[in-house]
């Protein structure tokens, strides 16, 4: 009877995966609203902190804004797989025929569409209290569409190099965030470089380069992190 | 069908924190046997069946699947395997279906809902398949996860202390389960403490001694 069974393919193995993280981020509502809330109280502290001089506040709002954007995008990067690896779920992943690697790039694309991608909606809207033109919104939000994707692949090597390690999230972000020093420096790089009149073009092809070998590479690290931590 | 597959221990040893659990193991398993794991606890009965499952590295020796060691056929090794460990697998705010359309999927498997039905109401969970998995009790949880053993292909089941928390009729079950298993040319490897005779199969008994 067993031989009857019928196969389905990569893609539809990749998508049950995509469907479950979503369908698990939006029941458990709290996790993609706290990187949001996080992200709109940090960015708001600044005015408060700084006072509202508003050639400072603009001058620092793309920094500001992508500083905060990180911190909140790292918020939920250590429940990515800490649930799978209390629950067994990921034995089951590793023993998969499927290639752990393009799993954990489905659940990192997960991880984006969850966290990354509000704050991309968001930040418009936060960029307006410091005063910034529809411009640089615009270009802001490319850049942090640039960004926050690498942000998510490169955080899940985090996320599986500290699994079941005690104390993990500070672990994590001492790990993590000075692997995002690349990402900050193009991503507010860009809002600044137009701001002062330079192109942005070498900045986000930087952002895109940046995502694209983090794409190719992270999964295959992160792969591997989460064997040993089954060892 | 392929009915002449073999599993080989060969040689196989484990070390874990720097004491020796078990050295130069040796065995054979074929189509329509099954392999009873037995020893007191901290032998390295879960040990060894993670080394089956590659889930742990073998320190020395080696498994073969068909003759051919199992780091060499990973991919292939892996469609014919079932593995059940101390964890069922389960994430708790998803349904039964989900959960199980899921493992299926990751098996490579288009998930089967009529097929789900059926298997559920086999394994005593008629009516349960739209219920979360956090509103079930233990033996529940427990027959969910081995409700999976009936939706795979996997011709090598690997199944580690599979009676915990299960009642008389669930024992019964599973063992009748496993006994079909057999039957069609299927192999399996248990961890126990409950000695379950499996249909009228004898055990091929694999006593781990503490070294």
């Amino acid at each position: 009877m067993n031989t009857t069974i019928p196969s389905i393919g990569l893609g539809r193995v990749l998508l049950s995966v995509l469907k479950r993280e979503i369908s698990l981020g939006l029941r458990q509502k709290g996790e993609v609203l706290t990187p949001l809330v996080f992200f709109m109280v940090i960015a708001s502290l600044f005015p408060l902190g700084v006072g509202a001089e508003s050639n400072l506040l603009l001058r620092m709002a793309p920094g500001v804004l992508w500083v905060s954007a990180l911190l909140a995008a790292m918020l939920s990067l250590q429940r990515m797989f800490a649930t799978d690896h209390a629950d067994g779920s990921l034995e089951q992943m590793v023993l998969s025929p499927t290639p752990l690697g393009l799993l954990v790039l489905a659940k990192a694309l997960a991880h984006f569409l969850l966290s990354g991608l509000p704050l991309v909606l968001i930040a418009p809207v936060l960029g307006l209290q410091f005063g910034l033109d529809t411009r640089s919104l615009g270009i802001l939000m490319l850049s942090l569409l640039l960004g926050t994707p690498t942000l998510s692949l490169i955080g899940s090597i985090g996320a599986a190099l500290t699994l079941g390690v005690r104390g993990a999230g500070v672990l994590l972000s001492l790990l993590i965030l000075p692997l995002y020093i690349p990402v900050l420096i193009f991503g507010a790089g860009a809002v600044e470089a137009d701001a002062a009149g330079l192109g942005i073009g070498g900045h986000l092809s930087l952002l895109a380069a940046l995502l694209v070998l983090s794409l190719f590479f992270s999964p295959l690290v992160t792969a591997a992190a989460l064997r040993i931590s089954l060892e | 069908m392929n009915s002449n597959l073999s599993l080989t221990f060969s040689k196989l040893g484990c070390v874990k924190g720097g004491r020796q659990l078990f050295k130069n193991v040796d065995c054979v398993l074929r189509s329509g046997q099954w392999l009873y794991v037995t020893g007191a606890n901290g032998v390295g009965k879960t040990s060894l069946l993670r080394m089956v499952c590659s889930l742990a590295p073998i320190e020395s020796g080696d498994i073969l699947w068909n003759d051919t060691p199992i780091h060499n056929q990973h991919d292939t090794y892996l469609q014919d395997l079932c593995y059940l460990g101390h964890l069922n697998a389960l994430q708790e705010s998803m349904t039964v279906n989900e959960n199980l359309a899921f493992t299926s999927a990751l098996g490579g498997i288009a998930p089967d809902t009529a097929q789900t039905q059926d298997v559920l109401a086999r394994f005593g969970l008629r009516g349960k398949s739209q219920q979360l998995v956090r509103h079930l009790s233990q033996g529940q949880k427990r027959r969910v996860a081995l409700s999976r053993l009936s939706l795979s292909r996997a011709r090598l089941w690997v199944l580690d202390e599979p009676y915990v928390a299960m009642d008389e009729a669930g024992v019964q079950m599973l063992a009748e389960l496993i006994a079909n298993h057999l039957r069609s040319g299927g192999l399996a490897v248990v961890t126990s403490h409950q000695r379950v005779p499996i249909g009228n199969v004898p055990a091929q008994l694999l006593e781990l001694l503490a070294q």
